[in-house]
């Protein structure tokens, strides 16, 4: 067998990379620090007792739950009280910025290859390979791009984090049924008209089931950030779980479950998921109409999962 | 108007391959050959402005294929397609949306309704597309809403109604632009019988107000007779008789239409002109009793009409009739005349008068406007007009 040398060539390109694109590399990794602070800034800009509050009716507006708004401000409560309100906060910023990113970039792509066969056969392996290659593969190659700090660990939880955003946009916009799509085009709709005003909002319980998903996968990675230096809990995890500190390490886990579990429940509302409708909450009917009509979120994100 | 002229589809394959597959002794097997399928092949007709054109065919036979070609929802493959005299194969994409928008209203089989948007946003899409402020457009959606017996539920989702309803949004959707031509493919077809009927004396009151070019495609050869004024019997792709219900029910061009015509009802398309036959005998008023007596026992008939002059018909004498006139010696039949028949417009249909047949010595008499004899329709000839049979009614022979 010929000896191949795939690691030599591959390490030649990423250090080809880091030699021409230094100049991109420093401009994103300014860029990208500076919106996590302004995003740090914003989460973390009152104290945590008034920040619970925000965040409870944040919660309470999205869910409708009350039950589950208590919940979540207990959870919150509990994050104060183990010392860990700034780190979370941390956190928060980082799975905020990469998820904004990660759905800037996958949402129009998913639009893209939905109406592009070409494009999907070219992404399809593309999102396999990304989620199927160990973080720890790219995490390296990322630290040599952007250096030590925040922004290494950000870069790779966009690109884990991204793939369902392309899958369930495109999932969602190929589902609408084509006769509806047919409709807006018989009467005159141009195809941007169709998209904006048929396709997009039809697909918007599967966008969202992707924005919750990838909310999920970002906050997954927050504890491999903390490897190459990113802050937050993952920071907390990882020299815990390096000094043997049992119990900051449990600490840290429980913030990263309560943030979880805040972030899930009310980005799948926004989806239409699990959204109360108790008889003291006005009526939305827009919405209602819109749940029955399409394909649930739970079927497409099982759909999305293949 | 509505020309297609030697329109063909073949799906599944690129422009070109489709050309060169066309073009070939044995299109349909050209095309399958390539990988395609063949949906309409050839296929020719004029729709005049007004007319309610149905397409009528079984699953597969190219008439939804027809019908989206007319608005390029199917883009044909060759042929042309002219709209009050422009071919609007190969224009371009900005042109194809205005005539889109402004000539064709659609209602689609499944309703294809908005589900995100009121019924009142769904009726009022079209003009939305136009460009048309949301206070005018509303307010002819509503009006359209209002056509079609929706008024009051402008606010309601589609969800919200039941399948006739949703199909009336649908048709208010189409009418709210107010297009000279409205394409209907199979609109009528996922709704329940009653419904379906209800919905088809809605569209025949509209179209009687508006007389809107209208194409109507389905696959059920009475709702077909019930509203079209012409139809066109389409089988693999391919055109097999175009013409009047009755047209179609009395003559039916092959094998594959006249089985489809097996199952209509014909007691309410046929009418008495398809089966009026001359009258064997008839008596002028002022005929010798005895010769008609005679003429009478000649044809082995019991009874025969009397006319006047100037052929209006006058009644009927029977043979006991006769022989009293005979027997008191009058020297015409005016004495003699009864009214004992059942006279029927010729365009009553069979089902209205089949129950007189047999009643009387002379056959159902058909009198036309003028009053004058149109001739009889023997009891056979209906009979063998309702069995599904051609050849029985060809033999059928006139007793009178």
């Amino acid at each position: 067998m010929p000896d191949l040398k795939i690691g030599q060539y591959g390490e030649d390109v990423i250090r080809w990379f880091q030699e021409h694109f230094e100049g991109l590399f420093d401009f994103l990794t300014t860029w990208l620090s500076h919106l996590l602070r302004w995003t740090y800034d914003i989460v973390a800009g009152l104290q945590p007792l008034p920040m619970t509050i925000v965040f409870a009716v944040i919660a309470l507006v999205i869910t409708r739950r009350i039950g589950l708004t208590a919940l979540l401000v207990v959870g919150l409560l509990v994050v104060d009280s183990m010392g860990l309100w700034y780190e979370t906060m941390q956190s928060l910023a980082t799975v905020l910025v990469a998820t904004i990113i990660a759905l800037a970039i996958g949402i129009p792509v998913g639009i893209w290859s939905a109406f592009n066969p070409v494009v999907r056969a070219i992404v399809a392996p593309l999102l396999d390979f990304m989620q199927t290659v160990p973080t720890f593969v790219y995490l390296l190659p990322t630290v040599l791009f952007f250096g030590i700090g925040a922004v290494p660990g950000m870069i790779a939880t966009i690109v884990f984090a991204a793939p369902p955003a392309v899958r369930l946009t495109q999932l969602g916009i190929r589902q609408v049924d084509p006769e509806t799509v047919e409709a807006s085009a018989a009467f005159g709709g141009s195809r941007w008209e169709i998209l904006r005003e048929v396709q997009l909002p039809l697909a918007r319980a599967s966008i969202m089931a992707g924005v919750n998903q990838v909310i999920m996968l970002a906050l997954s990675m927050v504890v491999v950030a903390g490897l190459v230096g990113g802050e937050g809990l993952g920071g907390i995890v990882v020299s815990s779980v390096q000094s043997l500190a049992i119990g900051d390490s449990i600490e840290g886990g429980l913030a990263v479950v309560v943030l979880a579990i805040y972030l899930d429940r009310v980005s799948a509302a926004l989806g239409g998921q699990g959204r109360g409708n108790p008889s003291w909450w006005p009526k939305r009917k827009a919405s209602e109409g819109l749940e029955q009509a399409q394909v649930q979120p739970a079927e497409a994100r099982e759909l999305a999962a293949v | 108007m509505i020309e297609g002229k030697g329109l063909s589809k073949a799906y599944g394959l690129s422009d070109s391959a489709a050309r060169r597959a066309l073009a070939s002794d044995d299109p349909a097997a050209a095309v399958a050959r390539a990988g395609g399928y063949l949906g309409a092949h050839d296929v020719n007709f004029t729709i005049e402005t007004g007319e309610m054109f149905v397409v009528m065919g079984l699953s597969g036979s190219g008439k939804s294929t027809v019908l989206r070609m007319i608005n390029r929802l199917n883009e044909p493959s060759s042929g042309q397609l002219l709209i009050d005299g422009e071919d609007i194969v190969g224009i371009p994409d900005s042109r194809l949306r205005q005539i889109r928008n402004e000539k064709i209203g659609m209602v689609f089989q499944h309703f294809s309704l908005f589900p995100h948007r009121t019924v009142l946003e769904n009726a009022a899409y079209g003009l939305k597309v136009r460009g048309i402020s949301k206070s005018e457009r509303f307010e002819k959606a509503d009006a359209a809403l209002n056509r079609v017996g929706l008024n009051g539920r402008g606010s309601k989702y589609p969800h919200e109604l039941s399948g006739g309803m949703r199909q009336r949004v649908g048709l208010a959707r189409a009418l709210a632009v107010d297009p000279p031509i409205l394409l209907m493919d199979e609109p009528f077809s996922a709704l329940d019988p009653l419904i379906r009927r209800d919905m088809q004396d809605l569209l025949m009151q509209l179209q009687a107000e508006d007389k809107r070019t209208t194409v109507f495609v389905t696959h059920d050869l009475n709702e077909a007779m019930r509203i079209g004024d012409r139809i066109m019997v389409m089988r693999d792709g391919q055109v097999v008789q175009t013409g009047a219900g009755v047209e179609i029910v009395a003559r039916p061009a092959d094998d594959y239409v006249s089985e489809f015509v097996a199952d209509v009802d014909r007691a309410r398309v046929l009418t008495a002109t398809d089966l009026v036959r001359p009258a064997l005998l008839t008596f002028k008023v002022d005929e010798e009793p005895r010769s008609a007596l005679t003429r009478l026992a000649d044809n082995e008939a019991n009874g025969a009409f009397v006319l006047k002059d100037d052929g209006h018909l006058l009644g009927v004498v029977t043979d006991t009739n006769l022989l009293d006139a005979v027997n008191r010696g009058q020297k015409d039949l005016s004495g003699a005349v009864t009214k004992d028949y059942h006279a029927v417009k010729p365009d009553a249909v069979i089902g209205d008068f089949m129950h007189l047949a047999g009643r009387q010595v002379v056959p159902v008499t058909v009198v036309d406007e003028d009053g004058k004899l149109a001739g009889v329709v023997p009891r056979a000839a209906i009979l063998s007009s309702l069995s599904s049979v051609p050849e029985v009614r060809e033999e059928a022979t006139v007793n009178a």
